[in-house]
C-alpha cells in the first residue's frame, strides 16, 4: 500500500502553515504602490438616496477617488446564478443589484460610496465627511407580511415582494394520502436567519496591469472560476483571457464565499480607474452586514399518518428570505436544494411544497453550510419526533418504522431523486448502541432525583451531496454547469503536481486529494502537490461546496490519473518490449504480466520527458492529462444521530451531555479529516440549536451586529462528540464516496431540539433555545402542574 | 481609529496634569474597553494619558485588617496574588473569572470600576465588600460611588488610585453568563460579616450594579441556602434585552445567590 494513501489518518499538511500564521491570505497580498477602499455602507434599512454631497471629502488628506452609482452606470449590477420558474411558468422577479447603491438603499449595511486613498484611516476620515440625505421608507422586515405590508416596496419589479411562488410534488396524491390519514401531525416552524461567520472576513485586491490590459482580482472565495466567469462577462465585460482570479489561503467559508459580491467587482473596476492596486478588508462588524447571511424560513408543515404508523404524506408551506437582493445561489437553496430532500430516509409516497420568496429590507441570504437541506431535515425530523410523540410511539422505532429498506435501493423518491445507496437501519442501530438509548429511562430517572430534566432526541438525516449533474441541474435553471475538472502533471523526477479545480478554505483537500493519488499511483503521498485557487493555474473549475470536492473534485482527478496511468502502459510496453495488453500497473510499477520484467512509475515518467527510447510515432512526449468529471446523480450521505441533555429548570440552563453521530458517507479517504469535518459540522449545527440567530428589529437594523450579541459556539458549549461511521460505498464515482462536510450541519440541529422538546415533554421550541426559552417552557410546565 | 496624542506620565501628579489640560484627555488604563471604542472610532481622545507608567498605581499590599489593590494592576495579578488568596479568596476568584486570559492580563481594577460596565465583575465585589475607592483627591465609599450605568461619583480629572477592601467577610461571587459576550447575565456577591449581609447583583439592573434588599433581607435571617428559599425579586428596575427579560433575570438572581452563599468561605 502506498504511504499515506486512501484509508490514512494522515495529518493535514496544510496546517503546517495555518497554525504557525504563516499562512498567505487576500489580506496578506500586498501590491506595489497599494491603495486602500473603505465603503461607506447605509445606516438606515430602506430610503431614497438623495442629495449625495462629496465635496469636502474629496479634498480630505489622502484621498486618491472617490466614487458612487454615478460612476457605474455602464457596469453591470451584481448577476444571480439560479433562475427559478414558479407556479404558471412565472419566472422569478430578478431585480437590478447594482454594485453601489442606486437611487435606494434596500439594507443596512447596503454599500453606497467608495473611498479610494493612500490609507485605510485616511479613508475612513473622508467617508466621515461624506454628506448622504437619506430620506427614509417603512422597512420590510418580516417576510410573512412583506406581501401584504403595503408601501414602497424593496423593489419596483415586484410590487409585492416577491420573488417567486414555487411548488412541487404531487398536490393532487398530497391531498389524497391526507384525506384517507388516520393521524395529521401539524407543526410551525422557524429556520432561523444565520450568520456565517468565517474567521477570516472577506477581502479583495484589485490589479490592473496597463501594458498588458490585465485585470487580476485576489479574493477570499470557494470558487474563483465562478468569480471569474461572473464578473467577467456579466458585471465588467472582461474577456477571461485578460481577467485572473486568485483565491489564496481563506480561512473558511460555510457557503458564504461561493457568491460574488459587489466588493469584489467594484476593486477590479476600479483599479483600472485610478490605475493603482485596491485594496479591500472587511472588519467583523461589516462582515455582519455585508456577507450573505443563511437559513431563515417560516414553515408550517403536516403529516399524514395511517392506523398503523406508516407514514403517507407530507405538506409543506414555507416563506423563505431572500434578502434585499437574489445573491448568486439564493433561490436555488429553498427550492431545488431543499423540496427535493423532504422525503428524508422514508418511504412515504407523496409530498407537496410551496416556497414562497420574499424581498425584505436585510441583508442577502444564500447557502449556509447544508445549504436547504438542514432547512428540510429540520422540517421531516422535527414533525417525525412530534408525530411520534402525539402517537406515543419511540422516537426511533417510529423512524425505523418508516425507513427505505436495504432492498429498495436504487430508491425513487417522490420529489425527483434517486438515492442510488444506503442502510439507514445499520446507521441507526449504531447510534442507538453508541448512545446506550436503551439505558436513557435510568439516566432521565437519575437526572430528575437531582432535579434536573434530562432528554433524548434522535435525527435521521439525508442529504444530496456531490452537486451535480449538469444535464440535470441545467434543466432546473441553473446558469453553469457542475462538473470539475483536474489536471494531473507528473514531472520529469516523477513527482506529482495537481492541479484542481475544488478549492480548499480549511477542508484539508493538499492532504486528501495527496492521499488519493499516492494510492492510485502507489508514490508517496509526500510526492504529490495539489495546487488550486488560481485560475491562470488550474482548469476551468466550479469549486467547493455542497460537499462536492472528493465526490466530484476527487473524480476529476482520478480520471486524470487513469489516463496517465493508460500512458504510462504505453511507454511501460515499449520500453519491456511487450504488448500494451500485457502490462499491469500495481504498487507503483509497471510489470509484464507473468514475468519479473518491470519499470518503476519514476522510470516512465523520466523517460516521457526525455523521450530518447520512446513509441514516438504513436506516443507524445510528456506525462500530464487533463480530465473533467460530471457526477451521474448527487450523492446521498445518510447517518442518525442521538442527542442528550440536561436541563436545569430554574436557570434554563441546557447542557449536551452527549452526542453521538452515526454517518454513511460512502468510503473514507482520511478518517481523521472526516472525523474533524463531522465535529465542524456538529458544533455548527448545535450553534443555531442553542446560540446563533440574526435579529432584526422592525427599523432594519441588525440587533445582533457583532460578538457581543451574535453567539457563536465555543468549545465548552459542547460534549466530547462520540462519531462513528457505516459504509455502503457510492455506486456511481470512481472513489465511492460520498462527501462529509455539511452532515454534521444538517443532522446535529434537529437531534437537539428534539431532545430539549422531549426533556421539557413540549411540542416545539423556537430556535435559538437559549436558556430563557428553555426556563420560560420549563416554567410554563411547573405552572401547569401546580394548577 | 482617529488620530490622538499620547503620552505616558512618570507620576500621578504629572497625570493629573495632562488629564486636566483638555476636556478632549482621556486616561487610558488596561484599555479593554476605551481601545475597542476608539477602534470603531466612536471614542475621539486628543490626548490619551496612559497610565501603565506609573508605578504607585500597581500592585497589592496588606494594610492592617484591609488588602489594598493599586488602580493599574491587572485581573491576573489579583487573581494570583498570595495575600489576596489568603484573605479575601472571592476577590481572587472573581478576578479569575473576568473575560478570558488576554483581558485578564491587560485589564485592571481601577479601569473597570472607573468605567462601571452594568455587566461588569468588580463592581459587585467593591459594593458588596463595602470597599472604599481612593481618588486623587479623596476617599468615596462603594454605597456612594456607582451613581448609575457606566457613571460613578468620579469628577473630571479626579483619578482612581486604589481599592481598599476589608477582610474577614464570608463571601463568594456566582456569575451566570451571557452566552454570546460571557459578561454577567447575572452575577451575585454575597458577603457576610458581623456588621450583617451585603449582597451586590451586576449584570442585570438598568441602573447598573446594586444591593438586593430583598436577598439581604432573607440571609439576614441566616447565611445559608435555606434562607433564600421563597426569596423573590421584583422585576422593576432590571434590564431587559435579547439575551434575557427583566422577569427572566429576576428569577435567576436569588438561584445564582444560592450558588454564591454556597460557595462563601
Amino acid at each position: 500500500m502506498a504511504q499515506d494513501g486512501i484509508g490514512a489518518s494522515t495529518k493535514r499538511r496544510e496546517d503546517y502553515r495555518f497554525l504557525k500564521g504563516i499562512g498567505k491570505y487576500t489580506d496578506d497580498i500586498n501590491q506595489p504602490n497599494q491603495t486602500y477602499c473603505y465603503f461607506l455602507r447605509s445606516p438606515v434599512a430602506h430610503a431614497k438616496i438623495g442629495k449625495v454631497d462629496l465635496s469636502v471629502a474629496k479634498s480630505a488628506p489622502g484621498v486618491v477617488a472617490i466614487f458612487t452609482a454615478a460612476d457605474l452606470e455602464a457596469v453591470g449590477g451584481v448577476p444571480c446564478g439560479w433562475l427559478i420558474t414558479g407556479k404558471n411558468a412565472q419566472p422569478m422577479k430578478e431585480p437590478k443589484h447594482p454594485i453601489l447603491a442606486a437611487g435606494k438603499v434596500r439594507h443596512v449595511g447596503d454599500p453606497v460610496v467608495a473611498v479610494i486613498a493612500e490609507s485605510l484611516n485616511a479613508a475612513k476620515n473622508a467617508a466621515d465627511l461624506v454628506s448622504i440625505d437619506y430620506q427614509e421608507l417603512p422597512a420590510i422586515i418580516d417576510m410573512r407580511t412583506a406581501q401584504t405590508k403595503g408601501g414602497e416596496p424593496v423593489h419596483t419589479e415586484a410590487t409585492d415582494n416577491m420573488c417567486f411562488d414555487w411548488e412541487f410534488g404531487d398536490k393532487a396524491a398530497t391531498d389524497a394520502a391526507f384525506a384517507k390519514a388516520a393521524h395529521v401531525t401539524k407543526i410551525d416552524l422557524v429556520n432561523q436567519r444565520l450568520v456565517a461567520n468565517a474567521m477570516e472576513p472577506r477581502a479583495a485586491v484589485g490589479v490592473y496591469e496597463i501594458g498588458t490590459d490585465e485585470h487580476t482580482l485576489f479574493t477570499t472565495s470557494q470558487n474563483p472560476h465562478v468569480i471569474r466567469l461572473l464578473m467577467g462577462a456579466f458585471v465588467l465585460s472582461i474577456p477571461e483571457h485578460k481577467l485572473r482570479v486568485v483565491a489564496p489561503d481563506v480561512g473558511g467559508g460555510f457557503g458564504s464565499k461561493i457568491f460574488h459580491y459587489a466588493e469584489e467587482a467594484f476593486v477590479t473596476w476600479a483599479a483600472k480607474k485610478v490605475g493603482r492596486p485596491i485594496k479591500w478588508t472587511a472588519e467583523r462588524s461589516e462582515s455582519f452586514v455585508s456577507d450573505a447571511h443563511g437559513r431563515d424560513h417560516v414553515t408550517h408543515a403536516e403529516l399524514a399518518i395511517d392506523a398503523n404508523g406508516k407514514m403517507l404524506a407530507l405538506r409543506c408551506d414555507t416563506f423563505a428570505n431572500m434578502g434585499a437582493y437574489l445573491s448568486t445561489f439564493a433561490p436555488v437553496v429553498p427550492t431545488w436544494l431543499h423540496g427535493t430532500l423532504l422525503a428524508g430516509q422514508y418511504a412515504y409516497p407523496a409530498i407537496y411544497v410551496n416556497v414562497k420568496a420574499m424581498f425584505t429590507n436585510t441583508v442577502p441570504v444564500d447557502a449556509y453550510r447544508g445549504a436547504g437541506r438542514p432547512e428540510a431535515t429540520y422540517i421531516i425530523e422535527r414533525i417525525v419526533s412530534k408525530a411520534a410523540r402525539e402517537l406515543k410511539l419511540d422516537q426511533a422505532e417510529f423512524r425505523r418504522m418508516n425507513f427505505i429498506r436495504k432492498d429498495q435501493f436504487p430508491y425513487q423518491t417522490p420529489v425527483a431523486l434517486v438515492y442510488d445507496v444506503g442502510d439507514y437501519e445499520a446507521s441507526m442501530q449504531a447510534a442507538l448502541k453508541l448512545g446506550d438509548y436503551a439505558g436513557f429511562p435510568a439516566r432521565k430517572a437519575a437526572s430528575a432525583a437531582k432535579g434536573m430534566m434530562r432528554g433524548i432526541g434522535v435525527c435521521s438525516y439525508i442529504e444530496a451531496c456531490g452537486i451535480a449533474p449538469s444535464s440535470l441541474v441545467g434543466a432546473l435553471g441553473a446558469r453553469a454547469g457542475l462538473y470539475e475538472a483536474a489536471t494531473v502533471r507528473v514531472n520529469p523526477t516523477g513527482s506529482v503536481s495537481v492541479m484542481t479545480g475544488s478549492h480548499s478554505h480549511g477542508q484539508g483537500h493538499e492532504t486528501t486529494f495527496a492521499q488519493v493519488v499516492a494510492s492510485k499511483l502507489g508514490i508517496p503521498a509526500e510526492n504529490v502537490n495539489i495546487i488550486h485557487g488560481d485560475t491562470d493555474k488550474i482548469p476551468f473549475g466550479m469549486g467547493t461546496y455542497g460537499s462536492r470536492s472528493l465526490a466530484v473534485g476527487g473524480s476529476a482527478i482520478v480520471g486524470a490519473l487513469n489516463k496517465i496511468i493508460d500512458k504510462g502502459k504505453k511507454i511501460a510496453a515499449h520500453l519491456l518490449e511487450a504488448s500494451e495488453g500485457d502490462i499491469e500497473f500495481k504498487d507503483g510499477a509497471y510489470t509484464v504480466k507473468g514475468t519479473d520484467k518491470k519499470k518503476t512509475f519514476g522510470e516512465i515518467a523520466l523517460t516521457a520527458y526525455v523521450p530518447h527510447k520512446y513509441p514516438i510515432d504513436t506516443v507524445e512526449p510528456g506525462l500530464e492529462e487533463t480530465s473533467f468529471y460530471d457526477p451521474k446523480n448527487f450523492t446521498y450521505p445518510a447517518g442518525t444521530y442521538i442527542c442528550e441533555v440536561e436541563i436545569d429548570p430554574r436557570t434554563g440552563t441546557t447542557v449536551i451531555t452527549s452526542f453521538v453521530a452515526a454517518d454513511d458517507f460512502g468510503n473514507i479517504i482520511n478518517p481523521m479529516i472526516v472525523e474533524g469535518q463531522v465535529h465542524g459540522g456538529l458544533v455548527q449545527g448545535i450553534g443555531q440549536a442553542m446560540l446563533e440567530g440574526a435579529i432584526y428589529n422592525d427599523k432594519g437594523q441588525l440587533v445582533t451586529g457583532s460578538y457581543m450579541d451574535y453567539c457563536m459556539p465555543r468549545a465548552d458549549d459542547v460534549p466530547s462528540f462520540k462519531v462513528v461511521t457505516t459504509v455502503t460505498p457510492c455506486t456511481h464515482n470512481p472513489l465511492g464516496v460520498k462527501g462529509c462536510g455539511e452532515a454534521g450541519a444538517i443532522g446535529s440541529t434537529p437531534a437537539v431540539i428534539n431532545a430539549i422538546c422531549d426533556a421539557l415533554d413540549i411540542d416545539n421550541i423556537e430556535m435559538p433555545a437559549t436558556p430563557e426559552r428553555v426556563w420560560r417552557a420549563a416554567h410554563a410546565k411547573t405552572m401547569k402542574a401546580a394548577e | 481609529m482617529y488620530a490622538f496624542d499620547y503620552v505616558r506620565p512618570a507620576s500621578l501628579a504629572d497625570a493629573v496634569k495632562a488629564l486636566g489640560a483638555s476636556e478632549e484627555n482621556r486616561p487610558l488604563a488596561g484599555g479593554q474597553t476605551l481601545i475597542p471604542t476608539m477602534k470603531q472610532r466612536l471614542a475621539m481622545p486628543a490626548t490619551l494619558i496612559d497610565l501603565a507608567g506609573i508605578a504607585e498605581l500597581k500592585g497589592v499590599r496588606r494594610d492592617g485588617n484591609a488588602i489594598v489593590i493599586g488602580a493599574m494592576t491587572t485581573h491576573a495579578d489579583v487573581a494570583g496574588n498570595a495575600d489576596v488568596k489568603a484573605a479575601i479568596p472571592a476577590l481572587a476568584a472573581l478576578a479569575g473569572g473576568i473575560g478570558d486570559p488576554h483581558v485578564r492580563n491587560s485589564g485592571t481594577i481601577g479601569g473597570s470600576v472607573a468605567n462601571n460596565d452594568p455587566a461588569a465583575d468588580y463592581p459587585a465585589a467593591v459594593l458588596a465588600l463595602n470597599a472604599t475607592i481612593i481618588t486623587t483627591t479623596r476617599e468615596i465609599p462603594a454605597d456612594s460611588y456607582f451613581t448609575g450605568m457606566f457613571k460613578t461619583a468620579l469628577q473630571p480629572g479626579e483619578l482612581i488610585k486604589a481599592i481598599r477592601f476589608p477582610i474577614g467577610a464570608k463571601a463568594a461571587y456566582s456569575k451566570f453568563e451571557q452566552r454570546a459576550s460571557r459578561y454577567a447575565l447575572v452575577g451575585v456577591f454575597v458577603a457576610h460579616t458581623g456588621a450583617g449581609v451585603r449582597v451586590a447583583v451586576t449584570g442585570s439592573g438598568a441602573g447598573g450594579v446594586f444591593r438586593s434588599a430583598p436577598l439581604e433581607a432573607a440571609l439576614a435571617k441566616g447565611f445559608s441556602v435555606d434562607a433564600l428559599k421563597g426569596a423573590v425579586v421584583p422585576s422593576t428596575g432590571l434590564l431587559s434585552d435579547i439575551h434575557g427579560s427583566a422577569e427572566y433575570r429576576a428569577s435567576v438572581i436569588p438561584v445564582i445567590a444560592e450558588r454564591a452563599v454556597a460557595a462563601a468561605r
